[in-house]
């Protein structure tokens, strides 16, 4: 998979008609992965949502004589996962960006400068 | 570093890594205890293995540069310091967002994270030393890379050694199937990512050593 996505990356397929199939085969894949990944998603719901169920069942726990508001939980338990895992992914991924672009700008800039440079020597050189 | 032929192949291998790391983090199973916010591990280690290979090589260039005076070994130190530093970053803006809810705190000044951030402070210090330190603060800088590099090992064994809250290294070796996999996965994208940008901005340093040097044959 990887060998075509580079040879569609570098444009060595030149055949239409082979690059449509290229591109069907891979979506395809992509497409495979996707659905995996929602079946498996679904599957952890729905374990996750009937184990305390089972648990329950086979325990004998003793009975509960009072409700506990969620707001009386110690800070950690009311704290949700979700938004501090989206923060850290965001932030990794933004960072990486974020330097990825300055690096490819700052070589921009670089290049440019080195052409000039380059090109008054040449000038210079011409001219003597 | 990377040949320029290979560069197209290895950042098409880098993206599909990055693209395909979500949704084998979201395949993985959740941790027992802490469930959904362990996830975050698998940018949290890889960001660290990099920001390590950064100072292993920002320390051992900067040792060929004391002692052969090679001017491409500086290059490269230059270039490893400052991803040391963008690696570093991830890992302790990652680790504090997965302690508060594993730990119920951001920070804890214990033996790991307090060693982990002086490490990442020592590769700032290069940083500033390289961009105000004035004519001579090259040799200088490459000896604080020096020490930097020897501290990589206190921090990596300092979980080990000391009593922290937190987990140890042998919880990487000990990863259950599915766990492992999507690791491995973040890790191979970190490694591609991390030597990706190290090629690129070695060319940075060398183009501006050449822009030094013409400059010069301008003045003469």
């Amino acid at each position: 998979m990887i060998d075509w996505m580079i040879r569609l990356a570098l444009g060595k397929v030149k055949d239409v008609r082979r690059r449509k199939n290229y591109i069907t085969t891979l979506l395809v894949i992509l497409a495979t992965g996707f659905l995996q990944t929602l079946t498996a998603s679904s599957q952890n719901l729905l374990i996750s949502s009937f184990t305390p169920l089972v648990v329950q069942v086979g325990q004998t726990q003793a009975a509960q004589d009072e409700f506990v508001p969620i707001d009386e939980l110690p800070p950690e338990d009311q704290l949700p996962a979700a938004p501090l895992l989206i923060a850290a992914y965001a932030f990794a991924w933004v960072a990486l960006l974020v330097y990825v672009w300055s690096l490819w700008r700052r070589l921009g800039s670089v290049e440019r400068e080195l052409a000039d440079v380059a090109r008054r020597i040449s000038n210079r050189s011409g001219g003597a | 570093m990377i040949p320029s032929r290979w560069f197209p192949a290895i950042t098409v291998m880098a993206m599909v890594f990055f693209a395909g790391a979500p949704l084998m983090i979201a395949r993985a199973p959740y941790e027992s205890t802490m469930g959904l916010v362990q996830k975050i591990f698998y940018f949290h280690v890889p960001a660290w293995i990099a920001m390590f290979s950064g100072a292993f090589v920002c320390g051992i260039s900067s040792g060929i540069y004391l002692f052969k005076g090679k001017k491409v070994a500086d290059h490269l130190a230059v270039a490893a310091a400052e991803l040391t530093v963008l690696f570093g970053l991830i890992g302790l803006v990652t680790g504090p967002l997965w302690a508060r809810k594993a730990w119920g705190l951001w920070w804890q000044w214990d033996a790991r994270l307090t060693s982990a951030l002086i490490l990442w402070m020592i590769f700032v210090a290069y940083q500033l030393l390289r961009q105000y330190g004035g004519p001579g603060s090259d040799k200088l800088a490459a000896g604080m890379a020096l020490f930097g590099m020897a501290n990589v090992p206190f921090v990596y064994w300092s979980v080990n050694v000391w009593r922290t809250i937190h987990p140890t290294t042998n919880v990487v070796p000990t990863l259950v199937p599915g766990m492992s996999e999507a690791f491995l996965w973040c890790s191979v994208a970190f490694v591609l990512i991390f030597l990706l940008t190290l090629s690129a901005r070695v060319k940075l340093e060398s183009h501006r050593a050449a822009i030094d040097r013409l400059y010069l044959s301008l003045d003469d």
